[in-house]
Protein backbone atom coordinates (compact mmCIF):
# COMPACT_ATOMS: atom_id res chain seq x y z
CA UNK A 1 0.00 0.00 0.00
CA UNK A 2 1.07 3.08 -0.85
CA UNK A 3 1.87 5.86 1.98
CA UNK A 4 -0.57 8.49 0.03
CA UNK A 5 -3.56 6.35 0.80
CA UNK A 6 -2.87 5.84 4.07
CA UNK A 7 -3.47 9.73 5.09
CA UNK A 8 -6.89 9.89 4.19
CA UNK A 9 -7.66 6.28 5.43
CA UNK A 10 -6.23 7.63 9.15
CA UNK A 11 -8.51 10.04 8.76
CA UNK A 12 -11.97 8.36 8.16
CA UNK A 13 -10.81 5.00 9.37
CA UNK A 14 -13.36 5.00 12.72
CA UNK A 15 -15.84 6.40 10.31
CA UNK A 16 -18.57 4.07 9.25
CA UNK A 17 -19.21 5.07 5.63
CA UNK A 18 -15.43 5.41 5.06
CA UNK A 19 -15.66 1.70 3.10
CA UNK A 20 -13.58 2.47 -0.58
CA UNK A 21 -12.12 0.73 -3.02
CA UNK A 22 -9.27 1.39 -4.86
CA UNK A 23 -8.70 -0.47 -8.29
CA UNK A 24 -4.73 -0.44 -9.73
CA UNK A 25 -4.90 -1.34 -13.04
CA UNK A 26 -1.01 -1.59 -14.96
CA UNK A 27 -0.90 -1.02 -18.84
CA UNK A 28 1.89 -2.67 -19.55
CA UNK A 29 4.88 -1.49 -22.32
CA UNK A 30 4.77 -3.86 -24.91
CA UNK A 31 7.48 -3.96 -27.45
CA UNK A 32 5.24 -3.06 -30.64
CA UNK A 33 6.00 -1.08 -34.01
CA UNK A 34 2.83 0.54 -33.83
CA UNK A 35 1.46 1.06 -30.11
CA UNK A 36 -1.70 2.82 -29.56
CA UNK A 37 -2.83 3.36 -25.94
CA UNK A 38 -5.46 0.52 -24.76
CA UNK A 39 -9.15 1.38 -24.52
CA UNK A 40 -9.95 -0.27 -21.46
CA UNK A 41 -13.18 -1.04 -19.30
CA UNK A 42 -13.46 -1.68 -15.45
CA UNK A 43 -16.79 -2.98 -14.28
CA UNK A 44 -18.22 -5.24 -11.48
CA UNK A 45 -20.08 -8.49 -12.19
CA UNK A 46 -21.69 -10.94 -9.81
CA UNK A 47 -22.88 -14.79 -11.06
CA UNK A 48 -25.73 -12.95 -12.80
CA UNK A 49 -23.64 -10.50 -14.73
CA UNK A 50 -22.90 -7.09 -14.84
CA UNK A 51 -23.87 -5.13 -11.63
CA UNK A 52 -22.06 -1.49 -12.52
CA UNK A 53 -18.93 -0.01 -14.49
CA UNK A 54 -16.49 1.73 -12.95
CA UNK A 55 -14.79 3.19 -16.34
CA UNK A 56 -13.87 3.32 -19.30
CA UNK A 57 -11.22 4.70 -21.31
CA UNK A 58 -11.05 5.81 -24.80
CA UNK A 59 -10.74 8.07 -27.38
CA UNK A 60 -12.65 11.08 -26.21
CA UNK A 61 -11.24 13.79 -28.33
CA UNK A 62 -11.90 12.45 -31.78
CA UNK A 63 -13.50 14.04 -34.46
CA UNK A 64 -17.22 12.84 -34.91
CA UNK A 65 -16.77 10.43 -31.75
CA UNK A 66 -15.12 8.82 -33.58
CA UNK A 67 -13.38 7.19 -30.81
CA UNK A 68 -16.54 5.44 -30.00
CA UNK A 69 -16.24 2.93 -33.25
CA UNK A 70 -14.13 0.92 -31.53
CA UNK A 71 -15.94 0.47 -28.11
CA UNK A 72 -17.29 -2.65 -29.43
CA UNK A 73 -13.90 -4.24 -29.79
CA UNK A 74 -14.03 -4.12 -25.60
CA UNK A 75 -16.42 -6.86 -26.48
CA UNK A 76 -17.26 -8.38 -23.84
CA UNK A 77 -18.02 -4.52 -21.77
CA UNK A 78 -20.54 -3.85 -24.70
CA UNK A 79 -21.99 -6.70 -24.72
CA UNK A 80 -22.55 -6.40 -20.81
CA UNK A 81 -22.77 -2.32 -20.64
CA UNK A 82 -21.40 -0.36 -23.16
CA UNK A 83 -23.98 -1.21 -25.65
CA UNK A 84 -27.18 0.23 -23.78
CA UNK A 85 -25.51 3.24 -22.67
CA UNK A 86 -25.32 6.91 -24.12
CA UNK A 87 -21.75 7.89 -24.24
CA UNK A 88 -19.78 9.21 -23.16
CA UNK A 89 -21.13 9.28 -19.46
CA UNK A 90 -20.46 11.63 -16.62
CA UNK A 91 -17.79 9.95 -14.10
CA UNK A 92 -17.86 6.88 -16.11
CA UNK A 93 -15.65 8.01 -19.05
CA UNK A 94 -12.13 8.69 -19.41
CA UNK A 95 -9.53 9.22 -22.03
CA UNK A 96 -7.07 6.62 -23.09
CA UNK A 97 -4.18 6.19 -20.43
CA UNK A 98 -0.42 5.52 -21.14
CA UNK A 99 1.93 3.05 -19.89
CA UNK A 100 2.21 3.07 -16.08
CA UNK A 101 -0.40 2.34 -12.89
CA UNK A 102 -3.44 4.08 -12.84
CA UNK A 103 -4.96 4.15 -9.55
CA UNK A 104 -8.50 4.73 -9.32
CA UNK A 105 -10.21 5.20 -5.50
CA UNK A 106 -13.73 4.66 -5.37
CA UNK A 107 -15.52 5.88 -2.08
CA UNK A 108 -18.49 4.63 -0.53
CA UNK A 109 -20.97 6.79 -2.02
CA UNK A 110 -20.14 6.12 -5.49
CA UNK A 111 -23.08 4.99 -7.40
CA UNK A 112 -21.72 1.92 -8.23
CA UNK A 113 -20.56 1.21 -4.29
CA UNK A 114 -23.68 2.57 -2.74
CA UNK A 115 -25.80 0.20 -4.48
CA UNK A 116 -23.38 -2.85 -4.35
CA UNK A 117 -25.30 -5.41 -1.33
CA UNK A 118 -23.12 -7.87 0.41
CA UNK A 119 -21.96 -10.49 -1.39
CA UNK A 120 -19.54 -12.19 -3.52
CA UNK A 121 -18.34 -10.58 -7.01
CA UNK A 122 -15.40 -10.15 -9.17
CA UNK A 123 -13.75 -6.76 -10.69
CA UNK A 124 -13.53 -7.24 -14.33
CA UNK A 125 -10.95 -5.71 -16.47
CA UNK A 126 -11.22 -5.72 -20.19
CA UNK A 127 -8.21 -4.08 -22.33
CA UNK A 128 -8.75 -3.50 -26.64
CA UNK A 129 -5.70 -1.77 -28.71
CA UNK A 130 -6.15 -0.91 -31.85
CA UNK A 131 -3.63 -3.09 -33.89
CA UNK A 132 -3.19 -5.00 -30.89
CA UNK A 133 -4.63 -7.50 -28.71
CA UNK A 134 -7.59 -8.07 -26.27
CA UNK A 135 -7.72 -9.36 -22.77
CA UNK A 136 -9.92 -9.54 -20.12
CA UNK A 137 -8.74 -10.35 -16.52
CA UNK A 138 -11.47 -11.04 -13.24
CA UNK A 139 -10.63 -10.76 -9.56
CA UNK A 140 -12.98 -12.14 -7.30
CA UNK A 141 -13.68 -9.98 -4.11
CA UNK A 142 -16.13 -10.37 -1.15
CA UNK A 143 -18.39 -6.73 -0.62
CA UNK A 144 -18.40 -5.23 1.79
CA UNK A 145 -14.80 -6.52 3.89
CA UNK A 146 -14.46 -6.79 7.93
CA UNK A 147 -10.69 -5.94 7.59
CA UNK A 148 -8.69 -4.13 4.62
CA UNK A 149 -8.50 -6.79 1.60
CA UNK A 150 -6.12 -6.42 -1.00
CA UNK A 151 -6.90 -8.57 -4.52
CA UNK A 152 -4.15 -9.29 -7.21
CA UNK A 153 -3.78 -10.89 -10.14
CA UNK A 154 -1.57 -10.29 -13.37
CA UNK A 155 -2.57 -9.64 -17.37
CA UNK A 156 -0.56 -11.68 -19.60
CA UNK A 157 -0.60 -9.70 -22.46
CA UNK A 158 -2.63 -5.96 -22.84
CA UNK A 159 -3.16 -5.90 -18.81
CA UNK A 160 -0.19 -5.47 -16.11
CA UNK A 161 -1.03 -5.98 -12.84
CA UNK A 162 -4.50 -5.16 -11.38
CA UNK A 163 -4.98 -5.25 -8.11
CA UNK A 164 -8.03 -3.64 -5.82
CA UNK A 165 -8.08 -3.02 -2.67
CA UNK A 166 -11.57 -2.63 -0.34
CA UNK A 167 -11.49 -0.66 3.49
CA UNK A 168 -13.84 -1.83 5.05
CA UNK B 1 -34.83 -20.80 -75.70
CA UNK B 2 -34.10 -23.63 -73.22
CA UNK B 3 -30.97 -24.31 -73.63
CA UNK B 4 -30.09 -20.43 -73.25
CA UNK B 5 -32.26 -19.93 -70.09
CA UNK B 6 -29.77 -22.86 -68.72
CA UNK B 7 -26.91 -20.74 -67.21
CA UNK B 8 -29.46 -18.22 -66.14
CA UNK B 9 -31.89 -21.17 -64.69
CA UNK B 10 -28.64 -22.98 -63.11
CA UNK B 11 -28.14 -19.70 -60.97
CA UNK B 12 -31.51 -19.05 -60.40
CA UNK B 13 -31.79 -22.61 -58.75
CA UNK B 14 -28.57 -22.01 -57.13
CA UNK B 15 -30.41 -19.17 -55.32
CA UNK B 16 -33.47 -20.79 -54.51
CA UNK B 17 -32.13 -23.65 -53.59
CA UNK B 18 -29.48 -23.18 -51.64
CA UNK B 19 -30.10 -26.66 -49.72
CA UNK B 20 -30.05 -29.17 -52.63
CA UNK B 21 -27.05 -31.19 -53.10
CA UNK B 22 -25.29 -29.71 -55.99
CA UNK B 23 -26.45 -25.74 -55.72
CA UNK B 24 -24.21 -23.48 -55.02
CA UNK B 25 -24.79 -21.26 -51.86
CA UNK B 26 -25.91 -18.30 -52.32
CA UNK B 27 -24.93 -15.64 -49.39
CA UNK B 28 -24.45 -12.23 -47.79
CA UNK B 29 -21.42 -10.88 -45.47
CA UNK B 30 -20.89 -8.11 -43.72
CA UNK B 31 -18.51 -6.44 -42.64
CA UNK B 32 -19.75 -6.77 -38.82
CA UNK B 33 -22.68 -7.04 -37.35
CA UNK B 34 -22.03 -5.09 -34.07
CA UNK B 35 -21.72 -1.40 -34.14
CA UNK B 36 -20.94 1.08 -31.43
CA UNK B 37 -20.56 4.95 -31.80
CA UNK B 38 -22.77 7.58 -34.53
CA UNK B 39 -21.91 7.86 -37.95
CA UNK B 40 -21.55 3.22 -38.48
CA UNK B 41 -21.71 1.93 -41.95
CA UNK B 42 -21.25 -1.90 -42.58
CA UNK B 43 -20.00 -2.80 -45.98
CA UNK B 44 -21.76 -5.99 -47.50
CA UNK B 45 -20.37 -8.57 -50.14
CA UNK B 46 -23.05 -10.54 -51.61
CA UNK B 47 -21.87 -13.49 -53.59
CA UNK B 48 -23.23 -17.07 -55.06
CA UNK B 49 -20.33 -19.40 -54.13
CA UNK B 50 -19.53 -23.05 -52.78
CA UNK B 51 -17.15 -22.30 -49.89
CA UNK B 52 -18.05 -19.94 -47.07
CA UNK B 53 -17.22 -17.20 -47.55
CA UNK B 54 -14.93 -17.20 -50.75
CA UNK B 55 -16.57 -15.10 -53.79
CA UNK B 56 -15.52 -16.69 -56.52
CA UNK B 57 -18.36 -18.12 -58.52
CA UNK B 58 -21.06 -15.12 -59.83
CA UNK B 59 -21.79 -11.84 -57.73
CA UNK B 60 -25.35 -12.09 -56.20
CA UNK B 61 -26.78 -9.90 -58.53
CA UNK B 62 -29.39 -7.39 -56.54
CA UNK B 63 -31.72 -4.68 -57.95
CA UNK B 64 -30.82 -1.35 -58.38
CA UNK B 65 -27.19 -2.06 -56.97
CA UNK B 66 -24.30 -1.93 -58.90
CA UNK B 67 -24.76 -2.52 -63.42
CA UNK B 68 -25.96 -6.25 -63.32
CA UNK B 69 -23.47 -8.08 -65.74
CA UNK B 70 -24.35 -8.61 -69.26
CA UNK B 71 -25.02 -11.64 -71.16
CA UNK B 72 -22.82 -12.10 -74.30
CA UNK B 73 -25.54 -12.53 -76.32
CA UNK B 74 -27.18 -9.32 -75.58
CA UNK B 75 -30.45 -10.73 -74.21
CA UNK B 76 -31.95 -9.28 -71.30
CA UNK B 77 -31.38 -11.69 -67.91
CA UNK B 78 -34.49 -13.69 -67.73
CA UNK B 79 -36.01 -12.79 -65.04
CA UNK B 80 -35.94 -9.57 -62.24
CA UNK B 81 -33.14 -9.69 -60.17
CA UNK B 82 -33.20 -10.67 -56.24
CA UNK B 83 -34.69 -7.58 -54.48
CA UNK B 84 -32.44 -6.44 -51.19
CA UNK B 85 -34.56 -4.79 -48.62
CA UNK B 86 -32.97 -3.19 -45.43
CA UNK B 87 -35.06 -2.72 -42.49
CA UNK B 88 -34.61 -0.12 -39.92
CA UNK B 89 -35.09 -0.75 -36.19
CA UNK B 90 -37.85 2.14 -36.75
CA UNK B 91 -39.25 -0.06 -39.64
CA UNK B 92 -38.55 2.43 -42.31
CA UNK B 93 -36.79 0.75 -45.36
CA UNK B 94 -33.42 2.40 -46.31
CA UNK B 95 -31.22 2.15 -49.57
CA UNK B 96 -27.61 0.53 -49.80
CA UNK B 97 -25.02 2.98 -50.98
CA UNK B 98 -22.11 2.63 -53.22
CA UNK B 99 -23.06 -0.07 -55.13
CA UNK B 100 -21.11 -2.22 -57.00
CA UNK B 101 -21.48 -5.77 -59.12
CA UNK B 102 -17.54 -7.39 -60.18
CA UNK B 103 -16.61 -10.37 -61.45
CA UNK B 104 -17.52 -12.63 -58.53
CA UNK B 105 -19.54 -10.60 -55.60
CA UNK B 106 -22.25 -7.32 -55.39
CA UNK B 107 -20.60 -4.68 -52.85
CA UNK B 108 -23.30 -2.35 -51.15
CA UNK B 109 -22.84 -0.18 -48.14
CA UNK B 110 -25.29 0.38 -45.41
CA UNK B 111 -24.95 3.66 -43.24
CA UNK B 112 -26.33 2.70 -40.05
CA UNK B 113 -27.86 5.76 -38.28
CA UNK B 114 -29.77 4.30 -35.63
CA UNK B 115 -29.65 2.83 -32.59
CA UNK B 116 -30.82 -0.95 -32.54
CA UNK B 117 -30.93 -4.09 -35.00
CA UNK B 118 -31.22 -3.36 -38.78
CA UNK B 119 -32.23 -6.70 -41.23
CA UNK B 120 -31.03 -7.13 -44.58
CA UNK B 121 -33.57 -9.24 -46.57
CA UNK B 122 -33.41 -10.49 -49.87
CA UNK B 123 -36.79 -12.63 -50.18
CA UNK B 124 -39.17 -12.00 -52.80
CA UNK B 125 -42.83 -14.08 -54.67
CA UNK B 126 -42.44 -17.68 -54.74
CA UNK B 127 -40.80 -18.74 -58.32
CA UNK B 128 -42.02 -21.82 -59.85
CA UNK B 129 -39.72 -24.81 -61.29
CA UNK B 130 -40.73 -27.53 -63.42
CA UNK B 131 -38.61 -30.57 -64.13
CA UNK B 132 -39.80 -33.02 -67.34
CA UNK B 133 -38.63 -35.47 -69.82
CA UNK B 134 -39.45 -34.94 -73.17
CA UNK B 135 -38.51 -38.08 -75.52
CA UNK B 136 -36.31 -39.41 -72.47
CA UNK B 137 -34.30 -36.25 -72.18
CA UNK B 138 -34.44 -34.05 -68.84
CA UNK B 139 -35.96 -30.68 -69.07
CA UNK B 140 -36.40 -27.86 -67.09
CA UNK B 141 -38.59 -25.23 -67.49
CA UNK B 142 -38.72 -21.42 -65.03
CA UNK B 143 -41.79 -19.36 -65.10
CA UNK B 144 -44.92 -18.00 -63.49
CA UNK B 145 -47.34 -20.96 -62.39
CA UNK B 146 -49.89 -19.93 -64.62
CA UNK B 147 -47.73 -20.33 -67.98
CA UNK B 148 -46.87 -23.90 -67.05
CA UNK B 149 -49.70 -25.77 -68.85
CA UNK B 150 -48.74 -23.93 -71.89
CA UNK B 151 -45.11 -24.12 -71.31
CA UNK B 152 -44.90 -27.50 -71.31
CA UNK B 153 -45.09 -30.31 -74.03
CA UNK B 154 -47.84 -32.45 -74.24
CA UNK B 155 -45.84 -35.56 -74.44
CA UNK B 156 -43.83 -34.30 -70.98
CA UNK B 157 -43.48 -37.18 -68.77
CA UNK B 158 -42.23 -36.97 -65.00
CA UNK B 159 -43.49 -33.74 -64.81
CA UNK B 160 -42.58 -32.09 -61.28
CA UNK B 161 -43.76 -28.74 -60.65
CA UNK B 162 -42.39 -27.28 -57.69
CA UNK B 163 -42.73 -24.05 -55.95
CA UNK B 164 -39.26 -22.21 -53.99
CA UNK B 165 -39.53 -19.77 -51.76
CA UNK B 166 -36.34 -18.38 -50.44
CA UNK B 167 -35.23 -16.07 -47.65
CA UNK B 168 -31.68 -15.21 -46.87
CA UNK B 169 -31.04 -12.20 -43.79
CA UNK B 170 -28.30 -11.03 -42.40
CA UNK B 171 -28.68 -8.73 -38.91
CA UNK B 172 -26.58 -6.06 -37.86
CA UNK B 173 -27.09 -3.95 -35.02
CA UNK B 174 -25.96 -0.12 -33.62
CA UNK B 175 -26.25 -0.27 -29.47
CA UNK B 176 -28.72 -2.67 -27.89
CA UNK B 177 -30.52 -5.03 -29.61
CA UNK B 178 -34.26 -4.77 -30.73
CA UNK B 179 -36.81 -7.02 -32.23
CA UNK B 180 -38.56 -4.58 -34.16
CA UNK B 181 -37.53 -6.70 -37.85
CA UNK B 182 -38.70 -9.66 -36.61
CA UNK B 183 -42.21 -9.08 -37.16
CA UNK B 184 -43.06 -11.67 -39.62
CA UNK B 185 -44.37 -11.83 -42.61
CA UNK B 186 -46.40 -14.99 -42.72
CA UNK B 187 -45.03 -16.10 -46.06
CA UNK B 188 -42.67 -18.84 -46.22
CA UNK B 189 -39.93 -19.71 -44.13
CA UNK B 190 -38.88 -17.21 -41.24
CA UNK B 191 -36.47 -17.22 -38.52
CA UNK B 192 -38.09 -15.67 -34.80
CA UNK B 193 -35.55 -15.65 -32.24
CA UNK B 194 -35.39 -16.66 -28.75
CA UNK B 195 -31.51 -15.61 -29.08
CA UNK B 196 -30.99 -12.42 -30.96
CA UNK B 197 -29.25 -13.13 -33.38
CA UNK B 198 -26.42 -10.43 -32.38
CA UNK B 199 -25.95 -11.43 -29.37
CA UNK B 200 -24.28 -14.79 -30.71
CA UNK B 201 -20.99 -16.27 -27.97
CA UNK B 202 -18.90 -19.13 -28.91
CA UNK B 203 -19.49 -21.77 -26.04
CA UNK B 204 -23.11 -20.67 -25.64
CA UNK B 205 -26.41 -21.85 -26.62
CA UNK B 206 -28.55 -19.97 -29.17
CA UNK B 207 -32.47 -21.06 -29.59
CA UNK B 208 -34.18 -19.91 -32.94
CA UNK B 209 -37.89 -20.69 -33.54
CA UNK B 210 -38.48 -21.16 -37.37
CA UNK B 211 -42.13 -20.45 -39.19
CA UNK B 212 -43.29 -21.79 -41.90
CA UNK B 213 -46.22 -19.20 -42.67
CA UNK B 214 -46.07 -17.33 -39.41
CA UNK B 215 -46.67 -20.44 -37.91
CA UNK B 216 -43.81 -22.47 -35.79
CA UNK B 217 -42.97 -25.27 -38.26
CA UNK B 218 -41.48 -28.61 -37.00
CA UNK B 219 -39.22 -30.93 -38.30
CA UNK B 220 -37.43 -28.05 -40.36
CA UNK B 221 -33.59 -29.31 -41.04
CA UNK B 222 -31.30 -26.51 -39.79
CA UNK B 223 -27.35 -26.27 -41.02
CA UNK B 224 -25.14 -24.17 -39.40
CA UNK B 225 -21.49 -24.02 -40.96
CA UNK B 226 -18.79 -21.67 -40.29
CA UNK B 227 -17.05 -20.18 -42.64
CA UNK B 228 -13.33 -19.98 -43.51
CA UNK B 229 -14.32 -24.19 -45.46
CA UNK B 230 -11.24 -23.18 -48.39
CA UNK B 231 -8.62 -23.79 -45.22
CA UNK B 232 -9.54 -27.07 -43.23
CA UNK B 233 -10.96 -30.52 -44.39
CA UNK B 234 -13.99 -30.88 -42.41
CA UNK B 235 -17.56 -28.70 -43.24
CA UNK B 236 -17.54 -29.33 -39.18
CA UNK B 237 -21.21 -28.05 -40.06
CA UNK B 238 -23.93 -29.25 -37.13
CA UNK B 239 -27.48 -30.33 -37.94
CA UNK B 240 -30.42 -30.46 -36.06
CA UNK B 241 -33.85 -29.98 -36.72
CA UNK B 242 -37.13 -28.27 -35.21
CA UNK B 243 -39.15 -29.77 -32.48
CA UNK B 244 -42.59 -29.52 -32.03
CA UNK B 245 -42.59 -26.29 -31.25
CA UNK B 246 -40.79 -25.07 -33.90
CA UNK B 247 -37.51 -24.55 -32.25
CA UNK B 248 -33.76 -25.68 -32.64
CA UNK B 249 -30.57 -24.73 -30.21
CA UNK B 250 -27.38 -24.61 -31.12
CA UNK B 251 -23.99 -24.59 -29.30
CA UNK B 252 -21.15 -22.72 -30.75
CA UNK B 253 -18.13 -24.40 -30.75
CA UNK B 254 -16.06 -21.62 -32.27
CA UNK B 255 -16.34 -17.69 -32.85
CA UNK B 256 -16.92 -16.36 -36.34
CA UNK B 257 -19.11 -15.89 -39.44
CA UNK B 258 -21.73 -18.70 -39.73
CA UNK B 259 -23.88 -19.94 -42.32
CA UNK B 260 -27.67 -20.87 -41.14
CA UNK B 261 -29.53 -22.94 -43.66
CA UNK B 262 -33.08 -23.70 -43.19
CA UNK B 263 -35.16 -25.99 -45.26
CA UNK B 264 -38.82 -27.33 -45.67
CA UNK B 265 -40.05 -29.53 -48.36
CA UNK B 266 -43.57 -29.99 -48.69
CA UNK B 267 -45.34 -32.52 -51.21
CA UNK B 268 -48.63 -33.54 -49.57
CA UNK B 269 -51.67 -31.57 -50.22
CA UNK B 270 -50.67 -29.63 -52.98
CA UNK B 271 -52.62 -28.40 -55.31
CA UNK B 272 -52.51 -29.25 -59.13
CA UNK B 273 -50.02 -28.65 -61.05
CA UNK B 274 -47.81 -28.09 -58.21
CA UNK B 275 -46.00 -31.28 -56.76
CA UNK B 276 -43.98 -30.11 -54.45
CA UNK B 277 -43.34 -26.86 -52.25
CA UNK B 278 -39.78 -25.55 -50.88
CA UNK B 279 -39.13 -23.02 -48.65
CA UNK B 280 -35.50 -22.24 -47.61
CA UNK B 281 -33.97 -19.63 -45.12
CA UNK B 282 -30.71 -18.80 -44.82
CA UNK B 283 -28.67 -16.37 -42.69
CA UNK B 284 -24.98 -15.40 -42.07
CA UNK B 285 -24.56 -14.70 -38.56
CA UNK B 286 -21.59 -13.61 -36.59
CA UNK B 287 -20.86 -15.26 -33.33
CA UNK B 288 -18.67 -13.60 -30.94
CA UNK B 289 -15.26 -14.61 -29.21
CA UNK B 290 -16.22 -14.69 -25.19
Amino acid sequence: MRTWFLLPLAAFAAHASAAEMTVSVEVPRLAVAEYHRPYVAIWIENGEGHVADLSVWYDLKLQDNEGEKWLKDMRQWWRRSGRSLALPVDGLSGATRPVGEHSLTFPADHSALAALKPGDYQLVVEAAREVGGRELVRLPFSWPVADQTEHQVSGKTELGNISLNIQP
Amino acid sequence: MLKQLTRWTALAIAVTLPLSANAHRAWMLPSTTVVSGDNAWISVDAAVANDLFYFEHHPLVLEGIGQPPQRADGNARPRAANRLVITAPDGEEVAAQNGHVGKYRSVFDVEITQKGTYKLAVAGAPRYFARYKENGEERRWMGELADVGDALPANAQDVQVSQMESRMEVFVTSGEPTDSVFAPTGQGLELQPITHPNDLFAKETAEFVFLLDGKPAAGVEVNVIPGGIRHRDGLNDIRQTTDADGKVAFTWPSAGFWWLEAKVVQEDGMQAPLTQRRATYSATLEVMAP
